[in-house]
């Protein structure tokens, strides 16, 4: 029994943390928001000529081999398992970067051995193959059933992943401000029920985050448990983001509630990635199922929420 | 990351599990049937609840993490965890010497000389002497470092004067293991002495009161000029240096938040029960009450993440690292869950819970566990402020 990642995996982990501290700051992340229209007006206040950088993010990606790190090394992958893969995909979470890496690290680049596939040809979700037919086969999710179930395991799971990272950053972002901003003459964080905000965020990361790291254990020992595993990290995870996101919103203030400061750019990649491949209720219910807690019927495949 | 057992590990969980069904059928069956057992916070209950720990010691299942000296298997701390697992899957009673062996003892085999430990932890482990918690005072609670109970150094021993309550299971223990103000010119952590003390001692009182569950389990334990000499036990009546009983104390508050005294295995088998009685269910109530179907299924995700966060941290500790502030995030996680747990319980019995013994006490239990071992909020503000570095400010 080892609850712990390798050396080879913090490794990739510090790598790629790295890469995205240089490379996916928030301005460039504010790059995948519309541009402001001719009175400055813009839903994310994006788009300030940082658009290239986020091709260059999914390029470093590609080169570090981290688009391909499912893929065997026999194929010109990294050969790299879940677990590895998890640990990455927080990282991308934590910095909210404004791509598709799941859909390619887990769905693209494994059906079609692609291991640097082009930004243009991998969307979000079922759209994951959206793009041009890669060897004319696979075009979107949903369409080769065997292959894609492991798929949607992976994604689910890299998903939930991301979920951990990006929780994890609007608890740092917000324990940063509430320790600067005064109110009545002391930090605001000094107060205890913003402290109380901050302990319940903490809190739900502190356990979702086990689930998702002993998911990806479960999916690359293709153990028997693997798909309960997975629905149960995304559903945790999810909630606990959801909640963080909350708890990071209301412990701000004004400021977290406008597009010019970043917090924003977290809260609203939560939303959507809580939602994508499963929402919890969704595995939940797979969960259920598996458990013995049988209801009406368990969650049906085309529930999803795949955007198939 | 591997988690799988290994075949020792297996063999011993095996064990475990024969030993705990095989013995728990003859120990209820010896004192009348299950449901003829009083809980161990009553006096009759406590007497049956110690000859199910002799039985454990004499086989060596009492403490089994312990050194094989003192009536140990010197079982690592995963077989612990394991061991853990099976007892509450086996649906074994509570520990009625848990205050001694999970909160005692980490204190004892840090701090206490050997003629301590060979003295004091062979009778705790085995049921002989019973131990107690005499922390809380009348107006020292969740501010622990006010206390005021009094040891005066005299002749030969301490002079203790002052008032302890809250004590579980205080009416029916033997010892009482406490923190005095040594120093009276000291303020809040300083000057606090560690003692332990036999309650047979002359001019100590202890009066039990009910609980919220209506069982004795409280106590309050007065001290009036009670003279504890320093041979009342062997080795001495101090653990630590006196004037050092906080740092002494404060080696037992992580265990007692941390993974030690509620471990996973406890919330899993609840979880599982909960779920047999879901399945007992009508099939036409079942789907009417899908919700609590999803509430429970929550719940039970909750007990299981608590499982694999304490893989992590066992993990963490056997390769040398430490857990410090973090566990009160534990303390809060299982103290909350334990409640859901139960309230999904009774939310499936609905007006059947009326009637029904042990899920309501269950959750009447389960109700002073975010009060106990320090205070959930109190645990919070750790967090904010230990954890996550929040400023440290007024309340």
């Amino acid at each position: 029994m080892r609850f712990a990642f390798t050396d080879d995996q913090l490794a990739l982990r510090d790598a790629v943390r790295d890469l995205l501290a240089a490379e996916c700051p928030p301005e460039v992340v504010r790059a995948s928001w519309p541009a402001p229209d001719a009175d400055g007006q813009g839903p994310g206040a994006g788009a300030r000529a940082e658009t290239e950088r986020l091709d260059t993010v999914w390029s470093h990606l590609a080169d570090m081999g981290v688009l391909g790190l499912l893929v065997p090394e026999a194929d010109g992958g990294m050969g790299f398992d879940e677990v590895a893969a998890a640990v990455v995909l927080a990282e991308t979470g934590y910095t909210a970067v404004p791509l598709p890496v799941v859909e390619a690290m887990c769905v693209v680049a494994p059906a079609t051995g692609d291991t640097a596939p082009a930004r243009g040809h991998v969307g979000w979700g079922g759209e994951a193959l959206a793009g041009e037919p890669v060897d004319g086969a696979l075009t979107r999710f949903g369409s080769s059933v065997e292959a894609d179930d492991r798929a949607f395991e992976r994604a689910a799971l890299g998903t939930a992943a991301q979920l951990v990272g990006l929780g994890r950053r609007m608890v740092d972002l917000t324990v940063d401000y509430v320790a600067e901003r005064q109110q009545f003459g002391v930090p605001v964080g000094s107060f205890q029920a913003v402290k109380h905000h901050l302990a319940d965020a903490r809190l739900a990361l502190e356990f979702a985050a086990p689930a998702v790291w002993r998911a990806a254990w479960s999916l690359s020992q293709g153990s028997d448990t693997a798909e309960r595993d997975v629905s149960m990290a995304k559903a945790m995870a999810a909630d606990a983001a959801h909640l963080v996101g909350r708890k990071a919103l209301q412990c701000h203030g004004g400021i977290g509630y406008t597009v010019e400061y970043d917090l924003h750019l977290f809260l609203k990649r939560t939303w959507a990635l809580e939602r994508l491949w499963g929402d919890a209720a969704w595995h939940r219910r797979r969960v259920a199922a598996a458990i013995g807690v049988e209801n009406v019927h368990g969650p049906a495949r085309e529930d999803r929420g795949v955007l198939a | 990351m591997d988690l799988r057992w290994s075949d020792a590990e297996v063999v011993f969980r095996d064990d475990a599990r024969d030993w705990l069904h095989a013995e728990l059928a003859t120990w209820r069956a010896d004192h009348g049937g299950a449901e003829a057992i009083p809980s161990g916070d009553t006096r009759s209950g406590f007497a049956i609840h110690l000859d199910w720990e002799r039985r454990l010691f004499e086989n060596r299942w009492a403490v089994v993490s312990w050194p094989k000296a003192y009536g140990g298997r010197e079982a690592s701390l995963w077989e612990w965890l394991l061991f853990e697992q099976e007892y509450y899957a086996a649906g074994c009673p509570p520990r009625v010497t848990q205050n001694g062996i999970f909160l005692l003892a980490p204190s004892l085999f840090a701090f206490a000389n050997d003629t301590q430990r060979d003295h004091i932890l062979p009778r705790m482990a085995a049921g002989t002497d019973t131990w107690c918690q005499g922390w809380s005072e009348p107006n020292a609670g969740s501010d622990l470092a006010s206390l005021t109970t009094r040891a005066t150094r005299t002749d030969g021993g301490w002079v203790l004067n002052g008032q302890k309550t809250w004590t579980t299971r205080g009416a029916f223990s033997t010892h009482l293991f406490g923190l005095f103000r040594s120093d009276p010119d000291a303020e809040r952590h300083r000057g606090l002495t560690y003692l332990l003390v036999p309650l047979d001692t002359p001019g100590v009182t202890v009066r039990g009161f009910g609980r919220l569950d209506g069982d004795e389990g409280f106590a309050e334990v007065f001290f009036e000029d009670a003279f504890l000499a320093d041979d009342a036990l062997p080795g001495g009546v101090t653990l630590g240096e006196p004037g050092e009983g906080w740092k002494v104390a404060m080696s037992t508050t992580s265990s007692e938040r941390g993974l030690t005294l509620r471990s996973p295995g406890r919330f899993l088998a609840t979880a599982e029960r909960l779920i047999a009685a879901w399945q007992a269910l009508p099939d036409g109530v079942r789907a009417e009450r899908a919700a609590l179907g999803e509430r429970i299924t929550e719940a039970w995700m909750r007990a299981e993440a608590y499982q694999l966060q304490t893989l992590q941290t066992v993990t963490t500790t056997v390769e040398g690292g430490s857990v410090g502030a973090e566990s009160s995030l534990v303390k809060l996680w299982w103290s909350e869950l334990d409640i859901e747990l139960h309230e999904c319980a009774m939310d499936l019995l609905g007006t059947g819970a009326l009637f029904e013994g042990a899920w309501t006490k269950g959750l009447q239990f389960s109700l002073s566990g975010p009060i106990y071992a320090g205070t959930n909020e109190v645990q919070r503000n750790v967090v904010a402020e230990r954890v996550l570095g929040l400023p440290r400010a007024g309340r």
